[in-house]
C-alpha cells in the first residue's frame, strides 16, 4: 500500500477539471429536453355575442335544424327521438352530409345548424361529451370532404383551402338558454 | 505595439478551465429558480373530462384561466361544497368575472386583445348551471373565445 503511493500519487494530485463542464452542460441539456410544461388544450368553441332577445330558432326551416337536447339525467333527445351519445357523430354526419338527399335532412351542409339545449342540471361531462361528438362530426366530414378534393387531410391543406372548406361546412351551434328542472350541484 | 507581442506572446499559460463547470451549475441553478411551473395553487378540485377533437393552446400569454369546481376539503368551511369558481388564486363567484378578464386585458398590448383566449377547467361532475351562469358573463364582456379544457382521449 505504501509502496503505491509513493510511486503514484505525488505525480498526479489534481484531477483534470476540464471535462465537468461537460458533464453539466449534459444535465442541463438533459432536463431541458425532458422537462414538460403543462400545456393545455381542449374544444376550442366561440360564443354568439350577447344580445338580450333570444334567437328565434322557429323561423327557421325545420330540416335544416338539429335539435340535441340533454336533460338533467343526462339523456339525450336528438330531433325527437332518444339517443346515446355515442350514436350521435354518425347520426349528426349523416344529418348534415344528407348522402342519400332525404326530404327530412339538411337540404345542405351550409344551411344546417345545430340547436343544443341542456338543463342546469346536466352533468359537464356529458355537455363536453355532446359538443366534443359534435364537433367531431364536423371535423369528419370536412376531412372528407378535403381527401376528396385535395387528396390530404384538412389540417395538412394551407389557410386559404382551409377556408373554402370550412365556408362550405360551417359548424354553427346556437345554445339555447338551458331549462331549470335538474338539481343543481 | 510591437513591443507588447515581444515582451509576452510566446509563453502564455492555457486559460483555467477549472471555473468553467462553476458557471454552467450557475446558470443551471438560475434557470431552475427562474422557471415558473405554475401561478397559483388550486383551492378547488378539477378534473377535466376526456375529449377527442382537441386544439393546442399555443400563446400562452393570451390565455385567461377560470377554474370551476368543489371546493377543497380544507376550504370546505369557509366555501361550502357548492361548485366555486377560481380567478387567479381567488375562489369567486360569476359575478367577478367582468373585472378579472378587464385586469387580463391590461396586460396584453392592445392590438392582440382580440385574441385573447378564455380556457375554462371545469370538473367533470359539476352542473351546468354554474358554467351557464359564467358563459353568461363572458358574453356579457365580449369575451367570445373561450376552450372548454380536456384531456386527450383515445381513439375507440
Amino acid at each position: 500500500m505504501l509502496k503505491k503511493k509513493g510511486s503514484k500519487g505525488r505525480q498526479s494530485n489534481e484531477i483534470n477539471a476540464g471535462s465537468m463542464a461537460d458533464i453539466a452542460f449534459l444535465l442541463l441539456i438533459f432536463f431541458l429536453v425532458t422537462t414538460q410544461i403543462a400545456e393545455d388544450k381542449g374544444v376550442l368553441t366561440v360564443l354568439p355575442p350577447w344580445s338580450d332577445d333570444e334567437p328565434d330558432i322557429t323561423k327557421l326551416n325545420e330540416r335544416n335544424v338539429y335539435a340535441v337536447l340533454v336533460n338533467a339525467n343526462n339523456d339525450l333527445l336528438v330531433r325527437n327521438e332518444p339517443m346515446s351519445a355515442r350514436d350521435l357523430r354518425k347520426n349528426a354526419k349523416e344529418f348534415i352530409s344528407n348522402p342519400e338527399n332525404r326530404p327530412d335532412y339538411a337540404e345542405k351542409p351550409e344551411k344546417a345548424i345545430i340547436s343544443l339545449k341542456n338543463d342546469r342540471g346536466t352533468k359537464y361531462e356529458t355537455y363536453i361529451e355532446v359538443l366534443n361528438e359534435l364537433k367531431g362530426a364536423y371535423n369528419e366530414l370536412r376531412n372528407e370532404m378535403s381527401e376528396r378534393t385535395h387528396g390530404k387531410p384538412y389540417e395538412f391543406l394551407d389557410k386559404a383551402k382551409q377556408r373554402v372548406i370550412r365556408n362550405k361546412i360551417p359548424l354553427i351551434i346556437s345554445e339555447a338558454e338551458p331549462t331549470a328542472f335538474g338539481e343543481e350541484g | 505595439m510591437g513591443k507588447f507581442n515581444e515582451g509576452k506572446g510566446k509563453e502564455m499559460p492555457a486559460v483555467s478551465t477549472a471555473s468553467l463547470p462553476d458557471i454552467i451549475f450557475m446558470l443551471l441553478f438560475f434557470f431552475m429558480v427562474t422557471t415558473v411551473l405554475r401561478e397559483n395553487t388550486l383551492k378547488v378540485d378539477v378534473v377535466t373530462p376526456k375529449a377527442t377533437e382537441l386544439t393546442k393552446l399555443i400563446h400562452k400569454t393570451l390565455v385567461n384561466t377560470i377554474h370551476v369546481g368543489k371546493p377543497k376539503e380544507n376550504y370546505q368551511d369557509i366555501y361550502g361544497t357548492a361548485p366555486m369558481l377560481q380567478l387567479g388564486d381567488k375562489v369567486s363567484s360569476p359575478r367577478d368575472i367582468p373585472l378579472f378578464l378587464e385586469n387580463f386585458k391590461t396586460k396584453v398590448p392592445e392590438k392582440k386583445r382580440g385574441l385573447i383566449i378564455s380556457s375554462l377547467k371545469v370538473d367533470g361532475d359539476v352542473t351546468m348551471g354554474i358554467l351557464q351562469d359564467i358563459k353568461t358573463k363572458l358574453r356579457q364582456s365580449s369575451q367570445l373565445k373561450i376552450n372548454y379544457s380536456a384531456k386527450t382521449q383515445e381513439q375507440k
